[in-house]
């Protein structure tokens, strides 16, 4: 293990440039140490994002070596053996300042997948039972643990290609909702994914099921909304 | 495009693959079978000729090929040269109607000449 970390860090907006910082490397050192470090002893105008530092707000992400990933549950012995550490904000983002992006573009698409809910039952009637090993409850469980990080939809080159594109997480929210038996937004949601911006854009290459720091699999959940168009489109319900 | 009509597109893609990846083998396996044992031209259109099932073997691959090449181009268009026109999607249409006119006459030389 090398003393320092040789850190190339990128500070500007959409233009800018990579500068370079050498960094104390320690044991069990994260990428968000690192990023903090710098912060606070080297270049107090860098800008990041952080809040719970252990892996549950999603905020730290950032693309480390080329990747996208959680900062805070990167170890930097796992991702930079050689001690080199490239940080930049995350793709198919706009850049604020230095490492923050401007996460509207990506929570906008939820709202445009309807992935919200849309309830069956108003506050006086009964709470439903929802049986845990249902199909379309484990369906929904498969991808309810997302924290909407972005790190999907840094990964995905079809927002790259297409700006439109819902991207992963959009989809995913909207197929858990499609199994969740208290929904009622089913046909409208179905009609809001479907085509050259929705789940027949994904072209399976899984960059985001292989990304996902949840383990969920974006990629099942597109194919599962690509499923319930068709049958929706058989049953004449699009 | 409205959405059931993306469906649509969808479902011909995928439908159209389905038959292609059978078609694309058992293509690639006869050309193999014929350059192996030195088949000649009069020789493979003495088993193509008036042969039905060649011919609509090679019909539904024709078919295959100019329903899916023009809606795999479409995507390819929108995606890599940001071409989303309708124009676009005329062009592609008219595309596909001339695979499937060249590709029929091909398929009607080895059957009927």
């Amino acid at each position: 293990m090398t003393d320092k970390i040789d850190v190339t860090v990128w500070r500007g907006t959409e233009q800018g440039e990579f500068s370079h910082y050498s960094v104390p490397r320690l044991p069990s050192q994260t990428v968000l140490d690192v990023v903090t470090y710098i912060q606070r002893r080297l270049e107090p105008s860098l800008a990041y994002r952080f809040a719970c530092r252990v892996g549950m707000c999603g905020s730290c992400a950032m693309t480390v070596n080329g990747v996208a990933r959680w900062t805070c549950r990167t170890h930097v012995e796992k991702v930079a053996p050689h001690g080199v550490l490239e940080i930049a904000p995350l793709a198919n983002l706009p850049v604020i300042r230095d490492l923050v992006c401007d996460m509207r573009s990506f929570f906008d698409k939820w709202v445009r997948a309807k992935g919200y809910f849309h309830p069956t039952a108003t506050r006086t009637d009964p709470i439903v039972r929802v049986h845990p090993v249902t199909p379309a409850r484990r369906a929904a469980d498969a991808g309810i643990e997302c924290i909407g990080c972005a790190v999907c939809y840094a990964s995905c080159d079809v927002v790259a290609w297409n700006a439109d594109y819902l991207g992963p997480a959009a989809l995913n929210r909207a197929w858990t909702l499609m199994n969740d038996e208290r929904d009622s937004g089913g046909d409208v949601r179905l009609a809001a994914v479907s085509g050259d911006a929705g789940c027949h854009a994904c072209h399976t290459q899984m960059s985001c099921t292989e990304r996902c720091p949840k383990k969920i699999a974006p990629t099942a959940a597109i194919a599962g909304l690509k499923r319930a168009t068709l049958v929706a489109l058989l049953a004449g319900r699009l | 495009m409205n959405p059931r009509a993306q469906v649509q597109l969808w479902a011909a893609k995928r439908i159209s693959a389905a038959v292609l990846a059978l078609c694309v083998t058992v293509h690639l396996a006869t050309m193999i079978y014929a350059v192996r044992h030195g088949l000649s031209a009069t020789a493979i259109l003495d088993r193509t000729q008036g042969n039905w099932v060649w011919a609509g073997f090679y019909l539904l691959f024709v078919l295959a090929v100019s329903v899916h090449a023009p809606i795999g181009l479409r995507t390819i268009c929108g995606e890599w040269l940001g071409f989303n026109s309708r124009a676009v999607d005329v062009v592609l249409a008219a595309m596909g109607i001339a695979l499937a006119a060249v590709g029929l006459r091909a398929v009607w030389a080895v059957f009927a000449s």
